[in-house]
């Protein structure tokens, strides 16, 4: 296991400028933390600690106030994602760094297999081969196989989440960031993304975590840092804004 | 230190625009200092020229699709018709990367030109009037193209132009009709088989599913995804419909008034937007 962490977050915050209300919203304020390869770190803290916008921060869908990102490449290179030019991060995105939100957006009429093939599609695997393994890890998520062939488009809250988890544990990527990926699944379910997460840190992949049960931080986590609200926000989610 | 090392093998440029831009109109000296979005206008309050797009500059990869996004007027059309040589800019560069060859656009001559619109560009305009030769065939819009190109054995067109109506599911036994018996999403779906005729490496498309069916829309969003990945064409996706951005481009310009007022990746631009002008447009298509 090496110990060079393949993420390091240092000093980030995140501002947001809201120009129609006039406001400035802090969300993140001096993070710093490791991500290493092969193990799990969870992001912990209160709601408007700003653990969701860490992991959008470091995806760059949030473009960062300050701080640096460093991730090192697979050929031991440095690249500060903070800085780094659109096309490097969608290369980055294509190959190395993963992301499982809550979200599903998908094309109208795709099937949920080629949804799950997709991130192996444009690495360039041959489309029956991606396919398979698409199919695989769907069973061992416990999708009925009768939705294999559908558009995830009408999907549950719970069935959306297992396309999401089965298309970003497939594509093993070296940085993995998950958000609550859990949140809206049975327990027997829960075991098998133990499991695949398990697997995966076995395979060299590093992982930035929230989740939504203290057990499952208990359960995975290598590391744990712990978020606070940036000052001057702690009254902002009791609803008095100041 | 950082940045140094990271391999890139996927950058492919195909396209590389700086300062383009057009003015309607005489133009004089203040037509830039007096129009754009802080002025509200892209018309020049002295001379009463339109500032249709000004100062464009933007790079784009092979197998990449760029949006660019903005409001009815904006110049989203402008551009890609200027890259197209429909509309011949008033100032700026693109070069074209093809084969181990540069070509800079405006520099070529008539003949130059033509031979990369017919062959390596392919284009899909909002109306489907502009792309697509209503006196004549599916087929025959297809072959003509061909025609243009280098293939010329009438059994060889008419197999290509099959496969390619096949290819964005346009009935075969159609092709002999004319496009004006078709509804709006086969005609768009024709413009796409002729903008594809030539396999070109480049492909413009001008709000390719606006005034769809949502159903039509889908199928022709799912065909051109099916081309990027399968063909590695870079293309520019002109449109206003941020669902159409978000499942199609990875980065986005964003239009006003003929200029960039900001651009980055997609996901960024719709959900961190920078600008105030960005921020209304996304919080009101929620
Ligand atoms: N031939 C022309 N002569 C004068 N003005 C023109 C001409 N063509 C376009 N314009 C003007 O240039 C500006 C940009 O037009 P353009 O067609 O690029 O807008 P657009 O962003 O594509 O809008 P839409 O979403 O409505 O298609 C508009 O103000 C338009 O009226
Ligand atoms: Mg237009
Ligand atoms: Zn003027």
């Amino acid at each position: 296991m090496s110990d060079q962490p393949i993420l390091e977050v240092r000093d980030y915050s995140k501002t947001f400028v809201l120009h129609e209300q006039g406001k400035t919203l802090p969300s993140s304020s001096h993070v710093n933390l490791n991500v290493y390869p092969g193990r799990l770190t969870a992001l912990i803290g209160p709601t408007g600690a700003g653990k969701s916008t860490v992991l959008k921060g470091i995806y760059l869908t949030y473009l960062p106030s300050s701080g640096q990102l460093l991730y090192r490449t697979a050929n031991g290179g440095r690249v500060d994602l903070a800085t780094a030019d659109e096309h490097q991060i969608l290369a980055l995105r294509q190959r190395d760094i993963g992301f499982v939100t809550q979200f599903l957006h998908t094309l109208p009429r795709q099937s949920t297999e080629d949804v799950v093939a997709m991130p192996l599609f444009q690495r360039g695997v041959e489309r029956g081969t991606a396919r398979a393994q698409a199919r695989d890890i769907l069973q061992r998520l416990n999708l009925p196989e009768r939705l294999w062939g559908v558009s995830p488009a009408t999907f549950s809250g719970g069935e959306r989440q297992r396309v999401n988890l089965a298309r970003g544990l497939l594509a093993k990527p070296r940085l993995l960031l998950l958000d609550e990926p859990t949140a809206s699944l049975d327990p027997k379910t829960t075991d098998r993304v133990v499991e695949l997460i398990a697997e995966l840190k076995q395979g060299g992949t590093g992982l930035l975590a929230i989740f939504h049960s203290p057990a499952l931080v208990e359960r995975l986590a290598d590391a744990v840092v712990e978020l606070a609200p940036p000052p001057g926000t702690e009254h902002f989610f009791e609803g008095t804004t100041p | 230190m950082v940045n140094d090392n990271i391999s890139t093998p996927t950058l492919d440029k195909v396209l590389e625009v700086r300062g383009l831009g057009k003015v309607y109109g005489n133009g004089c000296p203040h037509c830039f200092d007096l129009t754009g979005p802080e002025h509200d206008t892209n018309i020049c309050p002295r001379c009463g020229s339109v500032v249709a797009a000004h100062n464009l500059s933007f790079d784009l990869c092979r197998g990449e699709i760029l949006g660019i996004m903005g409001e009815s007027g904006s110049g989203k059309s402008t551009a890609v018709k200027a890259l197209y040589f429909d509309e011949a800019p008033t100032c700026g560069t693109a070069v074209f990367y093809d084969q181990g060859n540069a070509y800079d656009l405006y520099a070529l001559n008539a003949a130059q030109q033509r031979q990369l619109r017919n062959q390596r560009f392919g284009m899909v305009y909002q109306n489907p009037v502009l792309g697509l030769n209503f006196n004549v065939s599916a087929g025959g819009n297809i072959a003509e193209r061909l025609l243009m190109s280098n293939l010329s054995h009438y059994g060889e067109i008419r197999q290509r132009a099959t496969t390619l109506l096949r290819r964005t599911e346009v009935l075969t036994q159609r092709m002999d009709e004319l496009p004006k018996n078709f509804s709006g999403g086969m005609q768009q779906r024709v413009q796409i088989a002729k903008a594809l005729a030539t396999n070109p490496p480049l492909l413009l498309l001008d709000e390719v599913t606006t005034g769809l069916d949502l159903s039509v829309q889908a199928a022709i969003l799912d065909l051109i995804m099916e081309i990027q990945q399968e063909l590695g064409t870079a293309m520019i996706a002109v449109t206003h419909d941020l669902g159409v951005i978000r499942l199609l481009a990875g980065r986005t310009l964003v239009m006003k008034y003929g200029r960039v007022i900001e651009s980055g990746l997609t996901d960024q631009i719709l959900e961190d937007p920078q600008h105030a002008y960005t921020q209304r447009l996304v919080a009101s298509a929620l």
